[in-house]
């Protein structure tokens, strides 16, 4: 469980040589029903793991997309208590790494500590929080590491070298390039200097690189994932699962993971 | 006297404060914490400066000795620090010109601001057409339809008003929104917050460029009665003209501070902004301090007849002074602040803020359990034309 998990899965998609693939979803949006549903589906369609959006009211790192989908989502009663709750009553029937992401204000309500012990019992892998800088992680990095939670942490174009090194060589599970100048959602494209962007965290990083917001095709995972190691993908999924259109969720990962069309 | 140097090198003031935000805005956050830390030590930056606060805003403002009010509360001698006579007519403009020299000095040009009634939005478009920077403000979208004039008087000073329809459409989505504007125009744009709220080094620098309000008043009621005030009072929102009376009186331990938080109907309803009252700790806008959400951590929507105190956060300076017990914060209900800006407006001809009503409606509790050998300062932090139309309509409704 945990750290270990999270990171073993990833060795295993990469030795059967996948480009890795972790779609995010809001949890609560369409009812936890639905999210079982998801997990199942996302795993069947060959995701390496899933990212589970914790729905806040003020989520100034996402777009549009998520935002709606967070504001659907507290509108169903969903909270960072009941998607633990869900989660720990699954965790058997459950094979892929769980990585939730959440905004710090409902983990420092919930309690830092308790909220890394409940994340262990309910099989929870690894941790997302965008508004923690290096500055502030203190505190809930211990927690998780007490636990053997991965704290998955966020680079940006923006981290001058040092910070990129130091970033990186934190990192757990994966390591989360923010690959474009702003907030979650759809790009038509990645800037130039991505790719320099890129291939520089995979020398500082022990962990594998995941490129992330901005990204919704096959065409644009291939080409990130030809300078790390695969993408995550938020907006376009979240998009995709709300309009009920699971086959092109299916073929968005499926034809991401290959390796032999642009190799 | 113990000596106050608050906020530590992390950006802390005790356990409140920080820098939360995302990785993206580090590196501004720090640039921007340099920049400014240099520029208050640059006698090239500080005079220039001081020269806008003197010919452009007209500083210094008046210590008004408020007689005919002192007399009909018959408690202590009270003052009125006449931040409403400030060009733009509120404090928020001090704040501004500041941060847009240090926008020049960063070589940035392009600002981008969030605003509530539109008071700071004015604040940041004026000192961007004096300057010649280019503005964008983000509004609530409910903000612009009930502040038409100032959505006007914003574009009229060559500012873009963007509207926000995400969430309540109020200042909280509205701050939201400009932080992921900044996050996308980081390079070419300073983001210029109105309150002492935010990730440091906003709260410090906010505080520092706000302080002109508390240093003048120091040595002006020094001056016209020989001693320190007794007590100083002021509104609190996200808590900027009182953190910078405050400032310079907080290590006289004898002058007491207070600050006066937005009840809006009654703390004990759900539609008020006592953020100290009622709120817990949360981090919120990238600063850790006491905040309005419900128990899962979702921040509420804040609630006052003042659209400058309806914010469900509160500045981290603010919740250390309240836990230390340096400052004393205490809730006014809408109906106290109404009847303190009638009240102001017909004893002493000032027509205040409704902001600033809160500050005044305070102070004539205050006043019931002092003596006339006693001081108390008022920061009238805006004028109260803004409001006219608002508390006519409000008044004839009763």
């Amino acid at each position: 469980m945990g750290r270990q998990k999270l990171e073993q899965a990833l060795q295993q998609k990469q030795a059967a040589n996948q480009n890795l693939f972790v779609p995010y979803i809001m949890a609560g949006d369409g009812g936890l029903d639905l999210l079982e549903e998801r997990i199942n589906f996302l795993q069947e369609s060959g995701a390496s793991a899933i990212e589970l959006g914790i729905p806040f009211s003020d989520p100034i790192a996402d777009g549009p997309t998520i935002q709606e989908a967070g504001i659907r989502a507290l509108a169903n009663g969903t909270s960072l208590a009941s998607i633990l709750e869900f989660l720990k009553s699954t965790k058997v029937d459950r094979s892929i790494p769980i990585i939730l992401m959440t905004y710090v204000n409902p983990i420092y309500r919930y309690g830092m500590e308790q909220f890394a012990k409940d994340c262990a019992d309910s099989g929870v892998d690894g941790i997302i929080i965008p508004d923690v800088p290096m500055e502030e992680e203190g505190p809930i990095a211990t927690h998780l590491k007490n636990e053997k939670i991965a704290f998955i942490r966020l680079a940006a174009m923006t981290s001058p070298e040092e910070r990129l090194k130091e970033i990186a060589s934190k990192s757990e599970g994966f390591l989360y390039a923010v690959a474009v100048m702003g907030t979650t959602g759809a790009r038509s494209s990645h800037g130039d200097n991505v790719k320099s962007y890129l291939e520089n965290l995979k020398k500082y990083s022990t962990v594998p690189v995941l490129a992330g917001f901005g990204v919704s095709t096959v065409e644009q995972a291939h080409e990130l994932s030809s300078h790390c190691d695969g993408v995550i993908v938020g907006s376009k999924i979240v998009d995709l699962l709300h309009q009920g259109k699971n086959n092109e969720v299916k073929n968005l990962i499926q034809g991401s993971i290959q390796t032999s069309i642009h190799a | 006297m113990t000596t106050y140097t608050m906020p530590d090198n992390k950006g802390r003031y005790g356990e409140f404060g920080g820098q939360f935000v995302p990785e993206l805005l580090m590196p501004a956050l720090i640039e921007l914490e340099k920049a400014y830390e240099e520029a208050m030590v640059d006698p090239s930056f500080t005079e220039e400066l001081d020269y806008y606060l003197k010919q452009y805003i007209g500083r210094e403002t008046p210590l008004y000795y408020a007689e005919q009010l002192s007399k009909q509360l018959g408690g202590p001698k009270i003052f009125l620090k006449r931040e409403d006579l400030n060009h733009t007519g509120a404090h928020k403009i001090n704040n501004t010109i500041g941060q847009a020299l240090l926008t020049i000095r960063m070589g940035k040009k392009k600002v981008v601001a969030e605003t509530g009634a539109g008071q700071h939005g004015v604040a940041t478009a004026t000192v961007c057409a004096l300057l010649g920077l280019d503005c964008i403000v983000f509004m609530g979208a409910e903000d612009m339809k009930r502040q038409k004039l100032n959505v006007f008087r914003m574009e009229l000073l060559g500012a873009e008003v963007r509207s926000v329809s995400q969430g309540s459409s109020t200042l909280k989505d509205a701050t939201n929104e400009a932080l992921r504007y900044w996050a996308s125009h980081v390079n070419d744009t300073h983001y210029i917050l109105g309150s002492a709220v935010g990730p440091h080094p906003f709260p410090k620098m906010v505080r520092d460029l706000q302080s002109v309000i508390g240093k003048e008043t120091k040595l002006q009621i020094i001056e016209q009665t020989g001693k320190l005030p007794d007590a100083v009072v002021a509104c609190v929102g996200g808590g900027s003209n009182s953190i910078g009376m405050f400032h310079p009186f907080i290590e006289d331990e004898e002058v007491k501070l207070y600050g006066a938080e937005a009840a809006g109907l009654g703390v004990e309803t759900k539609d008020h902004a006592a953020s100290l009252t009622k709120g817990k700790l949360g981090i919120f806008h990238g600063t850790l301090s006491h905040l309005l959400q419900d128990e899962n951590g979702q921040v509420k929507e804040a609630f006052s007849i003042s659209a400058g105190l309806d914010y469900p956060g509160i500045g981290p300076e603010h919740s250390h002074l309240h836990v230390t017990k340096r400052a004393t914060y205490k809730p006014i209900t809408d109906e106290e602040a109404l009847e303190a800006f009638q009240f102001l407006s017909k004893t002493e001809g000032i027509i205040p803020a409704l902001e600033s009503s809160h500050a005044v409606a305070l102070a004539m509790k205050l006043a019931k359990e002092m003596t006339s050998k006693e001081t108390l300062v008022i920061c009238l932090s805006g004028r109260g034309d803004k409001d006219v139309e608002q508390v006519k309509a409000r008044l004839e409704a009763e």
